[in-house]
């Protein structure tokens, strides 16, 4: 991307959640690109953002059809080929009106001309590429959220070009994949619904049994089921819940409740510390197999070294239970297990291991001689014409009040990645970022008589944390921040299982907390005094 | 020294990764060769990332809780004892007493089989992932 361009980026800290994409937005900018970034804290790139707009958070959806809004009235929409092209125009351009500049701008405290600068940046570019993650999906108005994001593509045209369109950037490595092979209560590969009795029947057909036809538990579910004794065994395979999942408190208590827990790890977790059995999985470098980049591309991961002791490939582990399971299969190697997956996979079908030693394809890859799709909307929206959808505002499941009068917002940090179970255990990492550092703004900290480097603890109404204090202005007053990195600091316990309706997600972005200063004792924080001046620019 | 190809464990962006293996052990990571999404960078977490996979905190070999405590068992008597409890809540309560957390960490074949596991090898639709943190 360059002159001309706009990257639009919406509650994503990229260069510290996805670096190497957050490069190439750099990149993009020194080529003269547009950066926007929306986003309630001073992040790397909203430094160097043209336009940054810095919203009390729980307020994307207001703010992003504020800018929609902007847009329409100044006459940068191209009136007649949006109309043509989508679905439910002219209800979205009525229901603009609620949302003008000035009443959003109260609402979300962002200066009522930055909304219009961001509009008319976006309202001008040739190509605006949208990017968001968690920042935007964990609400309880999530997916509102997403669909203002992709409202405000359509409505500019930014859809199925390239150097446009509405890019989710997914978590952790293989998120797309997991949700891709069906490891979901709801779907089976390829995203198609298990209540669909065809679908049903192809696997039904392969795997030569019945597979209930009722959509299965989420997690917040299973956990809920557990509860109430309906649930009595839960297998935990490479996840720590006790440390990502909210309001922990309640996931302990689950767990210590099951009747028989097994959980597969590297490490024996905080979960895994409660199972009654644990089962030592490989590395990523100790395996052969596929993950699913968030671009939807498949690419090969190879073993490089031995699985350490005892321990087994995770794939072996499982098709072993499989077979005491009293199923037939026998899986020679992990290529099986693929073969097996694409053949009932029309997505995956034309994606072998032959072709991946060429370097990875990305799906719907439909047979062997298909190059694979870079881009999934070409010219048009999957699902036909492109719909708006009319959106209202709702504030959050939990506002800041007299008892506790802060909100906390989670995040990551460059240096680790999810409960850090892996990060901590590298020697150049865990050395660059030791410990939590609770983001508290300079005027909150003199009100509750904090200093730099201070421990701190945070009080919320499901549990108590402790972190060392950063005072800084990356936050603005009233907000905190803390990531769930840090065991000893586990932000989950503070924040609110209350999740979008429709997704299930849980407002992670959005709590209600106290803080105060914990002992006498300061330490100043150097190595991160240097992190907060450091610039992302690569020589 | 020999050098494997591989992809990064990290983070949704799918960098490529070329690992320096010697007498059994990664001694440093390099951008994997082209073509790549990464095209030769790499963040800190790909290029540092690595000393967690001969950690002496790894487990080695299946627990089972004994009188309260885990202990080290058998591949045999682990994976026993998961079939039977498993086959036993099952019967006594429905397979719907039964569910997992599958893995965004772990690879598409093993995502597969977990959820295989449960549809096929148990007959539950109770599977799901982190996707949502
Ligand atoms: S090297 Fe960094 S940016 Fe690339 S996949 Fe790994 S964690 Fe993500």
């Amino acid at each position: 991307m360059g002159a001309g361009d706009c990257v639009c980026i919406i509650g994503t800290n990229t260069t510290a959640c996805h670096p190497v994409i957050g490069l190439g937005m750099m990149q993009a900018k020194r080529n003269g690109a547009q950066l926007i970034v929306i986003d309630p804290r001073e992040i790397d790139l909203a430094r160097e953002a043209d336009v940054w707009l810095r919203l009390r958070p729980g307020t994307d959806t207001p703010l992003l059809s504020a800018i929609a809004g902007e847009i329409y009235n100044a006459g940068m929409v191209d009136v007649e080929s949006v109309a043509a092209s989508t679905e439910g125009f002219k209800e979205f351009c009525e229901g603009l009106a609620k949302f003008d500049a000035e009443s959003v701008a109260a609402l979300s405290e962002v200066a009522a001309d930055d909304i219009r600068r961001a509009a008319r940046c976006i309202g001008r570019a040739r190509n605006t590429a949208f990017y968001y993650t968690m920042g935007v999906t964990q609400h309880t108005t999530g997916t509102n959220n997403v669909l203002a994001v992709s409202n405000l593509a359509l409505l500019t045209g930014n859809i199925g070009r390239p150097k446009t369109g509405v890019n989710p950037l997914r978590g952790q490595n293989n998120v797309q994949g997991s949700c891709d092979m069906g490891a979901l209560p709801n779907v089976l590969t390829g995203y198609r619904s298990v209540t669909n009795d065809d679908v049903r029947g192809s696997f039904e057909e392969a795997w030569n049994v019945t597979i209930p036809a009722e959509k299965g538990r989420t997690i917040p579910e299973m956990l809920n089921a557990i509860e109430e004794d309906k649930m009595k065994g839960l297998f935990v395979f490479g996840e720590n819940p006790m440390r990502s999942d909210p309001d922990i408190n309640h996931v302990e208590h689950c767990l210590h409740h099951v009747e028989f827990l097994v959980v597969q790890d590297l490490f024996l977790t905080e979960t895994a510390e409660l199972a009654d059995v644990v089962l030592p999985g490989a590395s990523f470098a100790e395996k052969d197999g596929t993950f699913t980049s968030t671009e939807r591309r498949v690419q090969r991961i190879r073993a490089a070294v031995s699985p350490v002791g005892d321990s087994k490939p995770d794939w072996k582990i499982l098709a072993e239970l499989l077979e005491r399971l009293g199923r037939p299969e026998r899986y020679a190697d992990v290529k099986d297990v693929f073969d097996e997956m694409r053949m009932l996979t029309p997505t995956h079908t034309g994606i072998t291991y032959e072709r991946l030693e060429a370097g990875g394809i990305q799906w719907p890859c439909p047979d062997e001689s298909h190059a694979g799709t870079p881009i999934l909307h070409v010219g048009n929206c999957m699902r036909g014409a492109g719909k708006f959808v009319p959106l209202e505002h709702r504030e959050p499941a939990e506002l800041p009040d007299a008892e506790y009068p802060l909100t906390l917002t989670t995040g990551r940090v460059v240096a680790h990645y999810h409960t850090a179970t892996m990060t901590r255990r590298c020697f150049g990492l865990a050395g660059t970022w030791p410990e939590e550092l609770v983001e508290v703004h300079p005027a909150d900290a003199a009100e509750y008589g904090i200093a730099d480097g201070d421990l701190i603890e945070l009080r919320s109404r499901r549990g108590v944390a402790t972190g060392r204090a950063w005072v800084t202005r990356r936050v603005p007053r009233g907000l905190v921040f803390m990531t769930f990195h840090f065991s000893e600091s586990p932000a989950n316990i503070l924040t609110t299982s209350a999740a979008d309706p429709v997704t299930g997600t849980p407002q992670l972005k959005v709590c209600a907390v106290a803080i105060r200063k914990l002992t006498e004792e300061s330490t100043s924080v150097e190595s991160l005094s240097i992190e907060e001046h450091a610039s992302c620019h690569i020589a | 020294m020999q050098h494997t190809t591989t992809t990064c464990p990290y983070c949704g962006v799918g960098c490529s990764l070329s690992l320096a293996v010697d007498n059994d052990r990664i001694v440093s990571v390099s951008p994997g060769p082209e073509p790549s999404v990464n095209k030769g960078a790499l963040c800190s977490k790909g290029r540092f990332g690595f000393d967690f996979v001969h950690h002496k905190d790894r487990l080695t070999t299946p627990l089972i809780r004994k009188d309260g405590v885990l202990v080290p068992a058998s591949w045999d008597e682990a994976l026993g004892l998961i079939a039977s409890k498993f086959s036993e809540i099952a019967s006594l309560y429905g397979a719907d007493a039964l569910g997992g957390f599958s893995s965004a960490r772990c690879s598409n074949e093993e995502n597969y089989l977990f959820q295989k596991l449960f549809r096929a090898g148990i007959g539950t639709n109770n599977v799901d992932h982190c996707a949502r943190l």
